[in-house]
């Protein structure tokens, strides 16, 4: 019996206590920076776009929300034809963003994608690319990657020395 | 003016009851709702309207739009006719209920023995509702249901009789009218009051005797199979007997209308005796949903072997000592 009336007091006294709630379409909470939100394709310094159509980001999708085709432009840059992420399917594990070599693919602090068709779920690649660099500024995979593009030969990249000419009898 | 007396002012009565009745119904939804999550550190439904208010409007429509689907395996009539008797059957007891001064719809001289009746058939809706589902949780739930009937009737009605035996009288209006000349019947008859609470409680299958619903074990108890506005009608029911149970304690055991009048007269006096019982009436129906966010369901067996092994004893003393005082002092 009294620890019937106990439980009553101890409950009456949460009459008093902090509300626990988050009052959420009224009261943001704060997203931090490495939130795993919605997807982005970021660009490179020039503007051009980061992803190299490698496909790695597709592979590693638990959830195989990731369709990509790769082409290549008359420079020999590769580049993906169509990039499509289907938010139906994607469970924001971020693993794309792991996986992706050239810092291309990055989830976002932001997760108000409610939408009342589910086609529209569906993210091409106008959709995803943003005009900024998002979290790695200043990174260019093309110029610090090894490999000889249109207007870029092999060993002009940053801090690359020229090939050794195997040929060659000089060291 | 005579006409006026005895034809529109019942007919106000009966209106102004029910209206009120199905109302707080709808608006209990609300309260409790809002109660307990203050008592979780929630803040409960505050979306709907000002303060939420305006949530049993929209929960009333939405049970309205959903589909009314009976199983193909119930037993159809019975099934339909199970929600309806729990409504009828509480509205009925409204009807002796004194709300103030010789404003009553029915004043019976059997009034309480007519409520305790009305009770004990409301409980068919449960085991009958449970029954025709033809679902193990729902028939679970009716049979828990009429055990729990069995055992907490019996005391439930020796817990009022101490009340009878000083007042002389089944009438609702008489027991207030000897609360009025001598004092509230809680102080007297404590033990009858904190019995019949406990009764109250099981009688309208709150927590924590909500054994014939424990959604945490029987998906929804007796209602399982139930949608739309049945579903609808067994949660106003279940609402209208807590303001039932409530408003009984108020009027046997709390004086009803009795009150501080503050020297009014006429139908000043008597629109305060109505306050005054709902706000008895609103403080019980407080206690029951304290009940609900603080204790846990007991077994059922422990409920039963409570009902039988301490309660009904308990019962009997308070009937045994006070039918002895009365007949010492002569009433």
């Amino acid at each position: 019996m009294i620890s019937l009336l106990r439980s009553f007091w101890q409950v009456l006294k949460h009459t008093f206590h902090r509300r626990v709630t988050v009052q959420y379409p009224d009261e943001k909470p704060y997203l931090a920076p490495r939130w795993r939100g919605r997807i982005i394709l970021s660009r490179d310094p020039d503007g051009e776009e980061r992803c190299v159509a490698c496909y790695l980001c597709a592979v590693a999708c638990p959830v195989d929300c990731i369709a990509l085709q790769a082409t290549e432009d008359k420079n020999g840059r590769r580049f993906p034809e169509f990039f499509r992420i289907n938010f139906a399917r994607c469970i924001l594990c971020g693993f794309c963003e792991e996986a992706c070599p050239t810092y291309a693919i990055q989830l976002t602090p932001d997760f108000e994608m409610a939408e009342y068709k589910r086609q529209n779920l569906v993210y091409e690649k106008e959709d995803l690319l943003i005009s900024g660099q998002g979290k790695y500024p200043g990174y260019n995979f093309w110029r610090v990657a090894g490999v000889g593009i249109g207007g870029k030969d092999k060993g002009e990249a940053e801090r690359e020395e020229p090939p050794t000419d195997v040929r060659g009898l000089l060291p | 003016m005579n006409t006026f007396h005895e034809i529109i002012t019942p007919i106000l009565t009966v209106f102004g009851v029910l209206f009120v009745v199905l109302n707080l119904a709808a608006v209990l939804v609300w309260v409790e709702r809002r109660l307990l999550a203050v008592w979780q550190d929630r803040y409960g439904p505050n979306r709907v309207g000002p303060f939420g208010l305006f949530q049993p409007l929209a929960d009333t429509l939405k049970l309205l739009w959903k589909e009314d689907w009976i199983p193909p395996f119930a037993d159809k009539p019975i099934f339909v006719l199970a929600p309806a008797i729990v409504m009828t059957t509480v509205l009925f007891s409204f009807a002796v209920i004194p709300v103030g001064e010789k404003i009553v719809i029915a004043d019976l001289n059997v009034g309480l023995l007519y409520i305790l009746a009305m009770s004990s058939m409301g409980v068919y809706s449960v085991v009958l509702g449970g029954w025709a589902s033809d679902n193990k949780y729902s028939l679970l739930g009716g049979l828990r249901a009429s055990a729990q009937m069995i055992s907490y009737e019996v005391f439930m009605g020796l817990s009022l009789m101490g009340v009878v035996f000083v007042a002389g009288s089944f009438r609702l209006s008489d027991i207030i009218a000897w609360q009025n000349g001598h004092v509230w019947f809680v102080v007297p008859q404590f033990l009858g009051f904190v019995l019949f609470v406990i009764a109250g409680i099981a009688e309208s299958r709150r927590l924590p005797f909500d054994l014939p619903e424990s959604e945490s074990e029987l998906v929804a108890g007796f209602h399982s199979e139930y949608s739309g506005m049945k579903f609808g009608m067994f949660f106003a029911g279940e609402y209208m007997g807590v303001t039932l149970v409530s408003a009984l304690i108020a009027v046997l055991f709390f004086g009803g209308w009795l009150g501080p009048v503050f020297g009014l007269t006429g139908w000043r006096a008597t629109a305060l005796g109505i306050v005054w019982l709902l706000m008895k009436t609103f403080f019980f129906i407080g206690f029951f949903i304290l009940l609900r966010a603080s204790l846990p369901r007991p077994r059922f067996d422990q409920l039963m072997s409570w009902g039988w092994k301490r309660m009904l004893p308990l019962a009997l003393v308070n009937l045994l000592v006070t039918g002895a005082v009365v007949l010492a002092i002569g009433s």
